[in-house]
């Protein structure tokens, strides 16, 4: 029950500071401290990826992360002069996101426990529609074989922004994972260890929320052959 | 196995992590059912244009009101500042 996420979350921002600063954390502090804008712009390109995720782990929505993402630099700007340095910047970084995050997760009345399955974790993955009810001829197989999507499938900006909503739409706890292992290319062990959830969960969760990007994606390429139709 | 199991096993196959006899038998299904052929095929895409996804950060409107933000605070600490 404990929340020590903490150390797996670092062990992923690791590297960071190097490839920034060149030298670690005392250079980077003096660097943001003396305006340098081009390390706070690489600070936050690559370190506002994994706040958005810590956050969402306790808000319930892609927007209220970014805003706990964003309330977070500004804290960071205002707080510069006062950081002491007795941790690494990034340590202190992550506490605020962490407080921000929960105070507003709390505000809105969603903790996102990720030991355990939620409700929205259990029951079929694909509608039980598309499939045959025990009076038909073979109970429990497709009514009607899944429609062809086109030959070549790419990236377009349409379909980038059907699996965007599509993610956005998923529980927080689906989300992070799918998020975790197939968009950033983590490890399942590598998920389940940095959330704490056992292997078979890591996988219901994924599956879940692939299932449920399968299925936008399945309606945006019916609609678009439809449309080309007619 | 039945069309309406093989769905929910689909990323457990494919992180290999069935048991042996649920494997064949999943395996088995799959060569007679175009359905679950073209479900486990339209699956995997999904998961590799989840891997083309750009990572996630910040919207570009609100990055760059955080770099202005920064840049005030320089220019007002720093009366040197241009």
């Amino acid at each position: 029950m404990a929340r020590r996420r903490a150390a797996p979350y670092l062990r992923l921002m690791s590297g960071t500071t190097e490839r920034v600063g060149g030298s670690g954390d005392r250079d980077l502090v003096t660097s943001l401290r003396a305006g340098d804008e081009q390390t706070f712009a690489t600070l936050v390109d690559e370190w506002s990826g994994w706040m958005l995720r810590l956050a969402q782990e306790h808000v319930p929505t892609r927007g209220a992360a970014e805003d706990v993402v964003q309330e977070t630099w500004l804290a960071v700007i205002k707080g510069l002069d006062g950081f002491r340095g007795d941790a690494a910047l990034r340590t202190w970084v992550y506490r605020i996101v962490l407080n921000q995050a929960k105070r507003r997760g709390v505000r809105d009345r969603r903790t996102v426990p990720f030991a355990s399955l939620a409700p929205d974790d259990s029951g079929p993955t694909v509608d039980p529609a598309r499939f045959q009810g025990p009076e038909g001829e073979y109970p429990g197989h497709w009514q009607e074989v899944p429609e062809a999507w086109p030959e070549q499938v790419a990236l377009s900006r349409e379909v980038h922004d059907v699996v965007a909503e599509a993610l956005a739409t998923l529980p927080a706890r689906q989300r992070v994972v799918v998020t975790l292992r197939d968009v950033e290319g983590h490890t399942a062990d590598e998920v389940r260890a940095l959330l704490g959830i056992t292997s078979g969960n890591q996988r219901v969760l994924l599956h879940r929320g692939r299932a449920v990007v399968r299925a936008h994606l399945e309606r945006y390429f019916a609609a678009s052959a439809a449309q080309g139709v007619s | 196995m039945d069309c309406n199991e093989l769905v929910e096993l689909v990323t457990a196959y494919l992180d290999g992590s069935l048991h042996a006899d649920r494997r064949s038998a999943f395996v088995e299904h799959l060569d007679e059912c175009p359905g679950c052929e073209r479900y486990l095929e339209q699956f995997r895409l999904t998961i590799a244009l989840l891997g083309e996804m750009p990572d996630e950060t910040l919207a570009a409107p609100a990055r760059q009101r955080l770099l202005d933000e920064f840049t005030d605070r320089s220019r007002r600490t720093d009366p040197e500042a241009p």
